[in-house]
């Protein structure tokens, strides 16, 4: 049976690779519109952040609802990087190390916001963790940094406060963002961070250090009694958790012109979306939630056709896959149907 | 030297002086109950000793180490594992998880390895799974090692529990009313399994439990607890028939 933990991983891993086969041969085939094209990279963080934040509300069973801020430090951070060094280092690297920049530092604010965050549970934590999401937004939209020949400037008024020499360059300028990010990211790209995010998590959910935050979540008075520390592994889920979020934040602003820290991607409507993808995914089933983040993601684009219906068939669809995967009797109605196949 | 000496523990709670001034002193191998009427202190005793509440006065020694302050994690560590009266398992878990959780002491690699499944995560796997199921087997659980904790039986899960406590490799096993909940089949396989941890693992256990059956059955040593204080406190027979104790606990006939 443990190899059937691990063949269910390889399934995970199988299809995410058979879904970018299927979009590269419609892309090279030309039946993806340029508009379709567009979302394939979205998809793919969206898909990498839903992992995130089901390690997070599944496997540590703590429900953060301000996830999309990790996603923001990710974004800010390795953008700022990019766009100092786009003229000095060459593309290649330069990505590279935007990833380890944006990951160290979501990796970092998820564990400064951990330690008090962590302290709460349930409903009390959600709605901390919902504030912090929000704080990091609204403070990033107070930033303005430039840099000039010595050094970089901050200031938190406005971008004639910098006080830069002429030739000086604002890059981070308040609520306008970080404009001209170099378009790193790929649709490739794309899928090869998501499979490390499953690897990771998915090796993590199977290891020593899996299982004592399984324990955690489903126990944490006997887990304490077991002799888990179960502070240490808490901060360690919810800080991968955050790096993770961070990395799908690298894809986001190499992906986009202007990065903004607009509500729009990064408030708390958008961390509640991708907690749908989590819950209607399956809580702590990380290919459910890859798989909902994929549909989910995809379905309004595709329903613009539609215009007027379009959200009345979104709702419905939330309605019908959260039947398919929560409702016990189609549980078991799927079960037998899965034996069945098995026999023919 | 005794393997459990607490001497003079006591713990308030505002007013209510839940444990009173409280002595016990367990030697290795043995086989110890704790009974009392409901409200006596008996699971408060246990939370003291595994550190889940500090006493007030006293002092807990295990095996000649001062474990009176220590946190719950620290108390498992020196040797201290316990079950739970409403059974505690990690339910979402597979039953040969919940055991290799209890194991995770003392086989160990790095989170890196872990996340990576590289260096030592392949041969120290191996070796817990092979821990888990030799402790499987021992309870008679082998067959159900990917059932999920919250799937088995009434019966199983608390020999799991006992199980889980085991693979912690304690000193001393503390038992909150093993039997609770049990009917009679069950209470006898549970006399059962306990005869054999002892027997397998030479283990010192401490249980509370209010079935006299097995009580009376498989404990050496009783101490009764009344309103918190110790009332009484030697062989099992002598204690059972002790007249204070047969008033405050057991009733006259």
């Amino acid at each position: 049976m443990k190899s059937k933990k691990i063949r269910d991983n390889y399934i995970t891993y199988a299809v995410v690779i058979l879904a970018y086969i299927i979009f590269q041969i419609l892309a090279s085939t030309g039946h993806l519109s340029s508009h379709m094209k567009g979302l394939l990279v979205p998809m793919t963080y969206y898909a990498v952040i839903a992992v995130a934040l089901n390690l997070c509300v599944g496997i540590l069973g703590e429900l953060s609802i301000g996830h999309c801020g990790f996603m923001c430090i990710g974004a800010f951070t390795s953008a700022f990087f990019s766009k100092v060094t786009e003229e000095s280092i060459p593309q290649a690297p330069r990505f590279i190390l935007a990833f380890i920049i944006g990951i160290a530092f979501a990796a970092l604010f998820g564990f400064l916001i951990g330690i008090p965050v962590l302290r709460l549970k349930g409903d009390y934590l959600a709605i901390v963790t919902l504030a912090f999401g929000e704080i990091i937004k609204n403070i990033i939209n107070a930033f303005y940094i430039g840099v000039d020949s010595n050094g970089i400037h901050f200031s938190m008024k406005n971008s004639m406060e910098l006080g830069m020499d002429p030739e000086g360059e604002v890059i981070v300028n308040g609520a306008m963002g970080i404009t001209g990010t170099p378009h790193d990211a790929n649709f490739t790209i794309g899928i090869i961070v998501l499979l490390l995010t499953l690897i990771v998590v998915q090796n993590l959910v199977n290891s020593r250090d899996g299982r004592a935050i399984m324990a955690i979540r489903d126990n944490y008075i006997a887990a304490e009694a077991t002799g888990i520390n179960v502070t240490r592994y808490k901060m360690m889920a919810f800080t991968i958790s955050a790096a993770i979020a961070g990395a799908a934040g690298v894809l986001f602003s190499h992906n986009i012109t202007t990065l903004t820290a607009s509500s729009q991607y990064f408030g708390y409507n958008a961390s509640i979306m991708i907690l749908v993808y989590v819950v209607l995914g399956g809580i702590g089933n990380i290919r459910g939630s890859v798989i909902a983040a994929c549909i989910l993601y995809m379905l309004p684009e595709l329903l613009r056709g539609l215009n007027t219906y379009r959200m009345l068939i979104y709702s419905i669809v939330l309605i019908v896959m959260m039947i398919v995967n929560w409702s016990p009797k189609v549980i078991d109605y799927r079960k037998k149907l899965v034996a069945g196949f098995k026999k023919g | 030297m005794a393997l459990l000496d607490v001497n003079n523990l006591s713990v308030s709670f505002g007013g209510l002086r839940a444990v009173d001034d409280f002595s016990i002193t367990i030697e290795k191998g043995e086989l110890y109950g704790l009974i009392g009427p409901n409200g006596a202190g008996k699971t408060t005793v246990f939370n003291l000793l595994t550190g889940v509440y500090k006493p007030n006065e006293g002092v807990i020694k295990l095996d000649g180490e001062d474990i009176t302050r220590k946190s719950t994690i620290e108390i498992n560590h020196s040797g201290i594992a316990r079950t739970f009266q409403n059974i505690r398992l990690f339910k979402q878990m597979s039953v040969i998880d919940n055991v290799k959780v209890g194991l995770s002491e003392t086989f160990k690699y790095s989170a890196l390895e872990g996340i990576l499944h590289i260096g030592k995560y392949k041969s120290v796997e191996k070796k817990m799974d092979d821990e888990a199921m030799k402790l499987l087997k021992v309870f008679d659980l082998d067959k159900e090692r990917d059932v999920l904790a919250s799937n088995l039986p009434y019966g199983k899960q608390r020999k799991l529990e006992i199980a889980r406590a085991m693979a912690t490799s304690p000193k001393l096993l503390l038992l909150d009313e093993p039997a609770a909940g049990m009917n009679p089949n069950e209470t006898a396989e549970l006399m059962e399994t306990i005869a054999l941890v002892r027997r397998e693992f030479d283990m010192t256990i401490l249980l509370i439990e209010h079935d006299m059956k097995l009580v009376s059955g498989i404990c050496e040593k009783l101490t009764v607890l009344n309103f918190g204080r110790v009332l009484k406190q030697g062989e099992t027979k002598q204690v059972l028939a002790d007249k204070e104790v047969i008033a405050a606990y057991l009733g006259q006939d």
